[in-house]
């Protein structure tokens, strides 16, 4: 089963290549990764996905917390999350194709980032499945490039009950 | 006042108390050296061989339970003591070990004995750094030491460019150390050990499987204190041996692979296992899907990456060895009434029945060959009120000294566990030697193994390091020659060893003493000399070359189906062939 685990690192040389060595080195497996610094600078946030069974992905988290550099290791599917991913896809467009891409982009709410007179970049954000969409919609135009950035995740807020709860009296 | 690196290097090793460390110089390093040259209070060790340098450390470690430490060059050193560096990270051993590097203008740049030195050793440590700024030299050299010694121990690699070491600083010492990713937990889980305690108040065939996570944790007293109050068995891993004494009565010995029978018969049946310090490594449980089928298990170990990583755990309590035993017992001393001798005697029937159906046994006739169970046989007898410490290589003569040699306590066994490294017995035991030279240090070899670091005999002569290092020498690969005879039909594929060296020679030749057994009549009065030496002696036993190392579960076999002697067709062919494995038996060796 696919999960998507979000980790906390320290924002140093190195780390990335550790966390991968342990992929790697134990025979797990990494569907994407994507990495960079959080808000404080000093740590870095990974998304990775990956899959396995859940004796698999408890060696994997265990096996993340191990890691001197791992400051924190959620496994996200343990909970209810948002996860996106962006893609830039180069579309060939010839002068009549050049209004059906721009439709097809408007549907999927994706942008024209750039033009030229034979091309359309598109960015394009959301989950998988999307993304796969609207790649199945412009192949027939002609892709002549196409980037995906890999997931990043969230855990979602969790929604407490608005209980109304005794007012906090000021002290002054 | 400014230091230079080199200094501040220096410095660190004497606050964290380091007496002794094991070397080779080179190129980028030879600013340590000039320092430690100077140095009247921390004794370097010159090894032949990086190699042997890291397993000096690991014997120092093993021996001592404190931080072993090496220092190596650039490139070729590093790449050398890779092996050392990967031994300790299976068997947690903790060690630092320091490397040179290029100078920082050049790293990256295929320079002269240049690698990457952290990409090399990431897999192999439990952490490394490099120091690029003289100024974060003193706080690496601290973390290391406690990341080292901390936690499940394990070894740390500071990687330590040549212009780091020249250049100067502040010196100050951190007197504490915060990695925020890194926080061991110590204390277990109060809760699960409340479920323990009733589960071995419940159990009626307990067993407890110990490892060398009670010898690391210095668990030792209280797991003696546990067993005796609830009178449960013990069987040791390779590595925990030692941890549990020997001669007890409630030591099973050794479990798995090589186990006694009893081990492996009483973890099979038990109806409860509680591992400690362990870590169900496949020699251990053969075929997982079979290990203690009727068992609910109980696992205490510092790492959680050890928990249910190979078995189904049922009550898993991630802390110190210690600090759950002494927890254990409290809740256990509370509980337990009633006399548990009595409660436990059918459990105890049974296990002296199978004690009593498969002992450890071999036949040594007086004029025949040298059984090499007997070497160990004698020498554990000869030796065991000297409470000597005892290193071995990897092979069946490791094998045998762990069956027969019975340790009453822990911090006597330098073994190879995890990796199983030939050539790793003679420089930890020199390790060992190093730590304590007063006491009297065993390295049991085989002539195969012990070829892979002989040159470290020039280390032991030169800085007086006395180890008596006794080869059963039986010119094969011994354990690859057993499984050749076993799952091979007998073809001796590369596990002959044509011309094995005159060791009482090639002792003498370094300035060692060289003794040879000849035959049953003269082995105790040649060990017996040995031992009195206070050089150190190379001990060459020819042994009887076909001998096997019994019991055994053949690799993915289920623990309570052992081979327990030779088949029928092997017994018959071994009949055939001369005995002493002498070169002129070579032609009938190879034919039979």
């Amino acid at each position: 089963m696919e999960h998507i685990i979000a980790v906390t690192v320290e924002n140093k040389f190195g780390v990335l290549s550790r966390v991968a060595g342990l992929f790697s080195g134990r025979g797990f497996n990494i569907e994407s990764l994507s990495v960079a610094p959080t808000l404080d600078p000093s740590m870095s946030q990974m998304t990775i996905v990956t899959s396995g069974d859940d004796r698999i992905v408890e060696q994997i988290v265990k096996q993340l917390n191990k890691l001197i550099d791992v400051i924190k290791v959620v496994d996200l599917n343990e909970s209810e999350f948002v996860s996106r991913e962006t893609a830039l896809i180069k579309v060939h467009t010839k002068a009549e194709d050049r209004a059906e891409a721009l439709r097809i982009a408007d549907i999927f709410r994706a942008n024209v980032v750039d033009s030229t007179p034979s091309t359309y970049t598109i960015e394009v954000t959301g989950d998988p499945k999307k993304i796969e969409a609207i790649i199945n919609l412009l192949q027939p135009l002609g892709i002549k490039e196409l980037i995906r950035t890999g997931r990043v995740a969230i855990a979602r807020e969790a929604i407490r009950p608005a209980v109304s709860q005794p007012k906090k009296v000021a002290r002054e | 006042m400014k230091l230079t690196g080199s200094e501040i290097f220096i410095e660190c090793l004497k606050r964290e108390g380091v007496k002794t460390i094991f070397a080779l110089p080179g190129g980028v390093v030879l600013k340590i050296f000039d320092m430690l040259h100077q140095q009247k209070d921390l004794e370097v060790i010159l090894t032949r061989h990086e190699q042997g340098a890291g397993h000096m450390a690991e014997g120092y470690a093993k021996a001592t339970g404190k931080a072993g430490v090496c220092l190596v060059t650039s490139g070729p050193g590093m790449t050398n003591v890779i092996t050392a560096l990967a031994d300790a990270y299976m068997d947690s051993v903790p060690l630092v070990c320091f490397s040179g590097q290029v100078p920082t203008s050049l790293i990256g740049n295929d320079a002269f004995q240049e690698a990457d030195n952290i990409g090399l050793s990431r897999p192999c440590t439990k952490y490394n750094f490099l120091v690029k700024d003289v100024n974060d030299l003193a706080t690496t050299i601290k973390e290391a030491f406690y990341i080292a010694t901390t936690g499940r121990p394990g070894p740390v690699l500071v990687d330590i460019p040549k212009d780091v070491s020249m250049a100067k600083t502040e010196f100050t010492y951190p007197s504490s150390v915060a990695i925020r990713g890194y926080n061991p937990t110590y204390e277990g889980n109060k809760w699960q050990i409340k479920q323990a305690a009733e589960a071995i108040m419940k159990a009626k065939k307990p067993i407890l499987y110990v490892g060398g996570g009670v010898v690391f944790s210095g668990a030792s007293k209280e797991l003696l204190e546990l067993a005796e109050m609830t009178q449960i068995p013990v069987d040791m891993t390779l590595m925990g041996l030692g941890a549990f004494p020997g001669e007890h009565p409630q030591s099973m010995g050794m479990l798995g692979m090589h186990g006694t029978y009893c081990a492996n018969m009483a973890v099979h049946y038990s109806d409860l296992v509680i591992a400690v310090g362990a870590r169900f490594d496949d020699r251990v449980t053969g075929k997982v899907s079979e290990f203690c089928p009727y068992a609910k298990v109980i696992h205490i170990d510092i790492d959680p990456t050890s928990i249910r990583k190979n078995v189904h755990v049922d009550i898993p309590i991630v802390g110190d060895c210690k600090a759950v035993l002494r927890e254990l017992i409290q809740i256990l001393k509370a509980t337990v009434n009633g006399d548990q001798r009595e409660l436990r005697k059918p459990w105890w029937d049974q296990i002296r029945e199978w004690q009593q159906a498969h002992p450890l046994a071999y036949q040594q006739e007086p004029e025949g060959a040298i059984k090499p169970q007997h070497v160990i046989k004698r020498l554990y007898e000869l030796t065991k009120d000297r409470d000597p410490i005892v290193s071995t290589d990897v092979g069946q003569h490791q094998m045998w000294t762990a069956q027969y040699f019975k340790l009453a306590k822990p911090n006597r066994w330098l073994t190879s566990g995890g990796l199983g490294t030939m050539g790793f017995g003679f420089p930890a035991a020199m390790g060992a030697q190093a730590a304590f030279r007063n006491r009297l240090v065993l390295c049991v070899a085989g002539d195969g193994s012990v070829q892979m670091n002989m040159q470290e005999m020039a280390t032991a002569v030169v800085s007086k390091l006395p180890v008596k290092v006794i080869i059963l020498n039986n010119r094969f690969h011994g354990m690859v020659r057993q499984w050749q005879d076993l799952f091979y039909e007998g073809r001796y594929a590369s596990s002959y060893l044509d011309t094995t060296p005159d060791f009482v020679k090639l002792a003498e030749a370094y300035g060692a003493v060289g003794l040879r057994a000849n035959n049953v009549g003269e082995l105790d009065a040649v060990l017996k000399a040995a031992i009195e030496t206070d050089k150190p002696v190379v001990v060459d036993v020819p042994t009887y070359p076909y001998e096997n190392c019994y019991p055994m579960i053949p690799a993915g076999g289920c623990n309570h189906e052992m081979i327990l002697e030779d088949p029928p067709e092997l017994k018959k062919k071994q009949s055939g062939v001369p005995g002493t494995g002498s070169t002129e038996d070579k032609d009938t060796i190879l034919t039979a």
